[in-house]
């Protein structure tokens, strides 16, 4: 049985993401409580603003030693979207503050020299993705749609193979990284209609569509 | 490869939608949360909600009617109207808007647009700028606020320039002359900004037909391209219906 646990920590988007999961009959929770965590099957971690103060938030809270529990301990799935997928990196070009490392990289600032012509900064709008199509966290997406982007830092991965699926802008740039149980979603998913419940379903292993 | 965004612009007054002819004479057209389950079905690539009373009045934004549609969006919004600080503008992120516009607070206050940079990041960060044209002919661009009503002596490129130097993420352009006239859009004051800065920019104003969305996006893709008439009224009598399309 699913429980996905959406963390309100102040930042992100938790609204769309409980209606979305209203509308998928998805079982979630939306909180900030610590002590629920333990129900929970799968987490999401949204994320807006910048990196320094969303890490702060996240450790301030008691959040992040809950979550290297449930997530690294236990091994439950996460997924951490826009700033959330940030904070899964060593280290960010945005902020000073240590990443969580959970999936090896660095956040760098994209680079806008190798974009020909306007706009630059930062990367708004709608961009296909590439991957296997395969990939159970792909299946069923319209790749060439994409998903809706907002950023300009991105996760540089150090490992390829950590990377699912990248978006071009000035680049290949990766947009979905995962090692073993944990992801991260450059993306906002839960602005992305219909190919963002589906990545969420696929994250969450709920079938149909 | 980013595309260009085809954006539907309502305009929030009290609790419900208007739509304006050049910033004046607000038709009802509607319920806002309707409104957006039916673009939610329509995959609309981006929404933008202007509160067109939510400065002049002094009232600010109506949180709650905000809160209410952010929670029934499954597309990306930006919200305007009524945003004077930084921590408005924060607040209205935290309910679920990916963007926040200011227009007349920013042109009293310019630093305003840096002190929200700094507070919700740069992508977050949206000047509208009103578009009117002036002097003998309409020989020159010059920008206004407070729906048209109040003249700035200040030229659009120029200040589309500033905020973008100040940490604005995206400019969206409005003219005030093709507001609700359904005649196009004003092509030349698009290309006048688009080359002078390299933040993404949204147009609006004029959009009558998918061909006018094409002209605009054939030019300057990937470009925002925004309409209001377009996507709520059908036919020559103005019935409201609400509709998307993209070229």
């Amino acid at each position: 049985m699913v429980m996905l646990c959406v963390i309100d920590y102040g930042s992100g988007n938790v609204a769309a993401i409980a209606n979305i999961c209203n509308r998928e009959r998805i079982p979630y929770m939306i909180t900030e409580d610590l002590h629920r965590f333990e129900e929970a099957t799968h987490f999401l971690l949204p994320g807006v603003g910048a990196f320094d103060p969303t890490i702060t938030k996240l450790k301030e809270s008691g959040i992040l030693s809950a979550l290297e529990t449930e997530v690294l301990t236990k091994g439950k799935p996460i997924m951490g979207i826009c700033v959330g997928m940030h904070l899964l990196a060593n280290g960010s070009d945005e902020g000073l503050q240590a990443g969580l490392g959970w999936i090896p990289g660095h956040v760098r600032r994209i680079d806008a020299s190798k974009l020909t012509k306007p706009p630059h900064l930062p990367h708004m709008g709608w961009n296909s993705i590439t991957g296997n199509a395969q990939d159970p966290l792909l299946q069923g997406i319209d790749m060439n749609h994409g998903f809706y982007f907002l950023h300009s830092y991105y996760y540089d991965a150090s490992d390829p193979n950590d990377v699912v699926s990248t978006s071009s802008y000035g680049g290949d740039l990766p947009c979905i990284v995962r090692k073993g149980h944990i992801v991260g979603a450059q993306f906002h998913p839960e602005k992305s209609h219909s190919n963002g419940i589906r990545l969420i379903k696929n994250f969450v292993g709920v079938s149909g569509c | 490869m980013l595309r260009s965004r085809v954006v539907p612009f309502l305009l929030l007054r009290g609790n419900g939608l208007v739509k304006t002819k050049k910033f004046d004479d607000p038709k009802y057209v509607g319920d806002p949360i309707n409104a957006v389950k039916i673009f939610n079905e329509k995959e609309v690539d981006e929404l933008t909600l202007l509160d067109i009373e939510a400065t002049a009045s002094g009232q600010g934004p109506n949180f709650a009617l905000l809160r209410d549609i952010a929670a029934e969006s499954r597309m990306p919004l930006c919200y305007g109207g009524g945003v004077d600080n930084a921590e408005t503008a924060a607040r209205i992120i935290a309910l679920g808007y990916e963007k926040v516009s200011v227009s007349h607070a920013a042109l009293e206050r310019p630093e305003l647009v840096r002190e929200m940079a700094e507070r919700v990041g740069r992508q977050s960060v949206v000047v509208t700028i009103d578009v009117k044209k002036e002097g003998l002919f309409g020989s020159s661009y010059r920008v206004s606020s407070l729906n048209a009503k109040q003249k700035h002596k200040v030229d659009p490129v120029a200040f589309a320039i500033q905020c973008a130097e100040l940490g604005a993420g995206e400019i969206v352009l409005n003219s005030v002359d093709r507001d609700g006239m359904m005649q196009g859009y004003d092509l030349e004051l698009a290309r006048k900004v688009r080359t002078a800065i390299t933040i993404p920019m949204t147009v609006v104003g004029g959009a009558a037909s998918v061909d006018d969305l094409q002209a605009l996006t054939d030019e300057m893709a990937p470009i925002g391209a925004g309409a209001g008439s377009l996507f709520v009224f059908k036919g020559k009598y103005r019935a409201v219906l609400i509709s998307y399309m993209r070229p």
